[in-house]
């Protein structure tokens, strides 16, 4: 593992005067795979909104490398670009599968890059549907082309918010072997959101516990199940947290 | 019947008076619907995008303008333009004189740009709040994110022109009042609609009657076969 991707310094996000996240460090490294657990409304989805750059924190500054992102000071295209998300419940474009995968590289002047487009559906097993209308998909299928629409640009970080919640053990199993791959074979930094504490276990190189929207331990995966050092931590890898 | 046959007569005939007619229809209200569409889709997508102050009356403004009765608005500009009018006194080369297709092209844009602004933002507010997060994660400026948006509720725009068009090139009531349907230089289908009626001359309004709802039929039908394959999404 090498040099941070992501330095949070004093974060805090706050919607209409209530504070829902309150980072006060975290280091994300470049090239590995981060889990955020925690109960739902802990503040993990607002925390990778931030991390793509989509809102701005109320205080405090996140490092992108060198680049500063504040309050008042946006985040610059080329390194938002970096960076992108897939979400639990994709949203796709009534267009074509190939349409949607290829639509961030047009966004981007891209065009004529039919071989990456091939080779990003091919990673998520839809080659033989590329040309058939998004809207037909099943849940499965439409988090697979969320997921080719976004390696097909080579993100250097990519971020995953239960990227497989209420999908079948297949569709899981193939999503999860895409995201390892993606990280062993392009080194693609990945923060993964999940409820599900055992593919957190799976694919994560470290976890962090997220509660009432602060980090409250962070440690790599082994020290994380077997000896965290937080009793809550403990509490809710037993499954015994009452949320 | 007979009127249906004397519409097919005067068409294949290639009637100088019909088509002149029918070419002034055309052009006042197409240039109308061009601005209504120019000011209108961005007011639309704004409308439905954003969120301001005052927003919520510009809806109620914008929801008065879609009922807006033609007849009235050829009132406000009969007002507005005669040379007693606020705009007509300053005799400004751009203002439009009444009783000109200019005039019916301004009241015409009036009457239409509230229905396309209106069903443009209904169409951008009716998609998924998701799809703007989403399309911006995938690397979108602003102007590309309100592309995408616009691009998905792309049946919704079509609509918006389809009503702003609808309604124009069936009032009567505006063009009647800021033109005057003077015979070859405002009169158009409705106006000579009304004008045979009163003479009682039945069968030529019928066959005019005819016309325009062909009219009305091929431009829908035209759009429709432009917007091609999103009908089966």
């Amino acid at each position: 593992m090498s040099a941070p991707i992501y330095r949070l310094q004093d974060v805090c996000k706050e919607y209409g005067g209530r504070r829902v996240l309150h980072v006060e460090h975290l280091n994300i490294r470049e090239g590995e795979v981060l889990a955020v657990v925690g109960p739902s409304g802990a503040g993990k989805s607002t925390l990778l909104r931030l991390l793509n750059f989509l809102e701005a924190p109320t205080k405090g500054r996140i490092y992108f490398h060198d680049a500063e992102f504040s309050a008042t000071r946006p985040m610059p295209l080329q390194y938002r670009r970096q960076v992108t998300t897939v979400f639990q419940r994709p949203i796709l474009l009534s267009r074509t599968i190939q349409a949607n995968v290829s639509y961030g590289l047009r966004l981007r002047g891209r065009r004529n890059e039919a071989h990456r487009i091939a080779q990003a559906l091919q990673y998520v097993g839809l080659e033989d549907m590329a040309r058939q209308r998004a809207r037909t998909l099943s849940g499965g299928e439409a988090q697979r082309v969320a997921l080719a629409r976004a390696l097909v640009l080579q993100p250097e970080v990519l971020l995953l918010d239960e990227p497989t919640a209420n999908l079948d053990p297949y569709n899981v199993t193939l999503i999860e072997r895409t995201i390892k791959q993606l990280n062993q074979e392009r080194s693609t930094t990945l923060v993964l959101v999940t409820h599900n504490i055992f593919q957190a276990r799976r694919l994560a190189h470290r976890v962090a516990l997220m509660l009432e929207g602060q980090i409250i331990e962070i440690a790599d995966t082994e020290t994380f199940f077997k000896a965290p050092a937080d009793p809550r931590t403990t509490a809710f890898v037993r499954g015994e947290m009452v949320y | 019947m007979r009127g249906l046959h004397q519409a097919i007569q005067l068409i294949l005939s290639l009637d100088d008076t019909l088509f002149e007619i029918v070419g002034l229809s055309l052009r006042v209200s197409g240039t109308a619907l061009l601005f209504s569409v120019i000011i209108g889709i961005p007011l639309g997508t704004a409308m439905g995008l954003s969120r301001f102050r005052g927003r919520r009356l510009v809806s109620i403004l914008l929801y008065t303008g879609m009922g807006l009765p033609p007849v009235v608005v050829g009132l406000f500009v009969y007002l507005l333009l005669s040379r007693s009018g606020v705009l007509g006194q300053l005799n400004w080369p751009f203002i439009p004189a009444l009783f000109t297709p200019a005039a019916m092209i301004v009241a015409q844009t009036i009457i239409s740009f509230p229905l396309v602004a209106g069903f443009t933002m209904a169409a951008v507010m009716g998609i998924d709040p998701h799809l703007r997060l989403q399309v911006q994660a995938l690397g979108a400026t602003k102007w590309q994110t309100t592309l995408a948006l616009l691009s998905e509720a792309r049946l919704g725009v079509l609509v918006s022109v389809i009503a702003g068009f609808g309604a124009i090139i069936s009032e009567v009531g505006a063009v009647m009042m800021v033109g005057g349907n003077i015979a070859h230089h405002t009169r158009v289908l409705t106006t000579a609609i009304v004008l045979e009626t009163r003479k009682g001359n039945f069968d030529l309004a019928i066959a005019l009657g005819v016309v325009l709802l062909g009219l009305s039929f091929l431009t829908n039908a035209a759009i429709l076969r432009i917007q091609g394959r999103s009908f089966d999404l």
